[in-house]
């Protein structure tokens, strides 16, 4: 159920963020999804790629600082409520969102949203409970 | 092992009135006898007998690396050459060495210090001395020579190269105490790998390294891959050469400075004013017992600080902190000293952070501005941006205390730190003033 993901450190500098997907293209790494988290330094961008181990040693040889993190894929309901309705189950559980974002494609009428969560296990047990998708992460590569 | 019991344990008290009494001859005697000093002293207002307790020490003048330099070659010496027995100088990589003299109680004085030394470290007459430091005009590797002789081990005056046959003779020759610089240590260590020797076959049992600055880091390094226990040695050729300060193997933690021959203290080296006991400075030694070569508050550049706590070798001397820079290295920042060294430990003790740093001044106004740039690497990468600004904050906070200067901390990426001939380069002032 659990989606690899990969984190890179960048420091805030003109031209990194083109360093990073040259990098990937030339490796013919294919980018699924991202998010950029910023602040006034530094920001860490965050990418779903259909190839996890390539991308992580391709950076690494650039000289990038490189971390493999986990999170889930949601499906989420392409309609208004769609995504409350989860957060809603997520906050009775008492669990916390480290950090979410969508995903470009949608898997049918539904979109696909990455979560992050504080304690993975329990929140995919608490939301396959709930009869949400959770998508496998080889579905994930591959869309 | 204490190799001279009285001297070495005698209660501070005794101490200081020893030291108090041959202070006193050392200033009469280059008063007389070296015209340098006479003159510095006459202009400083010194009389005779203006001596009267350890602290009028700090009234009198500094002698500097530029004096001895001036006085090339024999200009400081307090004996006649003919009471002269050696001669050593310092590498001097840039014009002329520094040349200091011995005369033969100065060799005398020498051999029981590095028999001293040598004890704290647990050499006895049974033990077979490897001595890798360097024979020659270097101090080194006479200097241990000698301390080992006097103790009565067998000495193997190896010098330093040819690691292979180093390691051959170690093998052969059973040697039980390995004398090097701690990075020829790590070399060894490193060729014994290479051709498959396990340290464990050999006899080693305890190093002591000197000769250049060192780390904790690398002492772990040096014990564990030789598996000895290594301690750290201080000496410089301008007080006598090796034989000024050893780690006692009970503690490893500090360096008993043999202060029945020579007076430290710490100074600020901007001011020049006496620091007290805990504080951080610039190390200045006066040798209270030397003939030919005599110095009077030598400023040595390097940095420390001193503690008087007890130690549990039973020694009385007081202990100097590992040589934790230079002065050269220095950095005022509104008001405060600040050495890199005291960053980079305070780097070191956050786990994982690798002390790959660079310290940017900047003056915004009429205030520094500090910024501690530290490389981001793998073991202190989170995903989430709370971690890292955590860390850098803690790091903030850190140097805050240590220091009391605030700074600013900025995550960098690997290897954005400009390193010059493979070291980085630590300081970039941007300050105008």
């Amino acid at each position: 159920m659990k989606v690899e993901q990969i984190s890179i450190f960048l420091e805030n500098k003109s031209g990194r963020l083109a360093e990073v997907t040259g990098v990937l293209a030339k490796a013919g790494v294919n980018i699924r999804a991202l998010s950029l988290a910023d602040t006034a330094d530094f920001g860490i961008l965050r990418l779903i790629v259909n190839s996890t181990d390539r991308a992580k040693l391709v950076l690494k040889e650039s000289g990038f600082t490189v971390a493999k993190t986990e999170v889930v894929a949601l499906e989420v309901p392409d309609s208004p409520g769609g995504l409350a309705g989860i957060l809603s189950t997520l906050d009775k559980a008492g669990i916390n969102v480290e950090y979410m974002y969508a995903f470009v494609q949608q898997s049918g009428d539904n979109a696909i949203i990455i979560f992050r969560f504080d304690e993975l296990d329990k929140a995919t047990r608490v939301l396959l409970d709930a009869g949400v998708r959770v998508l496998r992460a080889e579905e994930v590569y591959a869309l | 092992m204490i190799w001279n019991e009285e001297f070495e344990t005698l209660p501070r008290e005794a101490l200081e009135a020893l030291q108090l009494k041959r202070l006193r001859g050392l200033v009469d005697r280059v008063c007389t006898t070296v015209p340098f000093y006479r003159r510095k002293l006459e202009e400083q207002g010194y009389r005779q007998g203006d001596i009267r307790s350890l602290s009028d020490l700090s009234r009198l003048p500094f002698t500097t690396k530029t004096d001895l330099r001036d006085t090339y070659p024999f200009g400081l010496f307090a004996v006649p050459m003919e009471r002269v027995v050696r001669i050593h100088a310092s590498s001097g990589t840039t014009g002329k060495p520094v040349v200091v003299g011995y005369t033969k109680r100065d060799i005398d004085t020498w051999a029981e210090l590095m028999a001293r030394t040598l004890s704290c470290g647990g050499t006895t007459k049974g033990d077979v001395v490897h001595n890798a430091y360097g024979y020659g005009l270097f101090t080194g590797g006479l200097g241990a020579h000698y301390g080992a002789e006097m103790i009565g081990a067998t000495v193997i005056p190896v010098s330093g190269g040819n690691s292979k046959r180093q390691i051959m003779l170690m093998q052969d020759f059973g040697s039980t105490i390995l004398l090097s610089t701690p990075s020829y240590a790590l070399n060894l260590a490193e060729m014994m790998a290479e051709e498959g020797v396990d340290p464990a076959s050999l006899k080693l049992t305890c190093g002591l390294f000197g000769a250049e600055p060192w780390s904790e880091a690398m002492r772990r390094e040096i014990e564990k891959k030789l598996q000895i226990n290594a301690l750290d040695i201080y000496g410089l050729s301008e007080v006598i050469g090796p034989g000024v300060a050893s780690e006692c193997l009970e503690e490893k933690h500090g360096l008993h400075i043999f202060e029945d021959h020579f007076l430290p203290e710490i100074i600020d080296p901007v001011t020049g004013a006496p620091l007290p006991y805990g504080e951080t400075g610039e190390l200045v030694f006066t040798t209270v017992t030397k003939e030919a070569f005599p110095v009077v508050r030598y400023r040595t550049r390097d940095i420390s600080r001193l503690s008087l706590a007890p130690c549990s070798c039973g020694r009385t001397h007081v202990r100097m902190e590992r040589i934790s820079g230079r002065t050269d290295d220095m950095l005022i920042i509104r008001g405060v000293n600040v050495f890199p060294s005291q960053i980079e430990s305070v780097l070191i003790a956050v786990e994982g952070v690798e002390p790959h740093y660079q310290l940017i001044v900047t003056r915004e106004g009429s205030l520094d501005v500090l910024e501690v740039q530290v490389e981001v690497n793998e073991s202190i990468f989170t995903d989430e941006v709370k971690g890292l600004e955590g860390l850098a904050r803690r790091v903030e906070r850190d140097i805050k205390d240590l220091l009391g200067v605030s700074c600013k901390v900025k995550l960098v990426e690997p290897k954005t730190i400009q390193r010059s001939e493979g070291k980085a380069k630590r300081v970039i002032d941007q300050r105008k003033i």
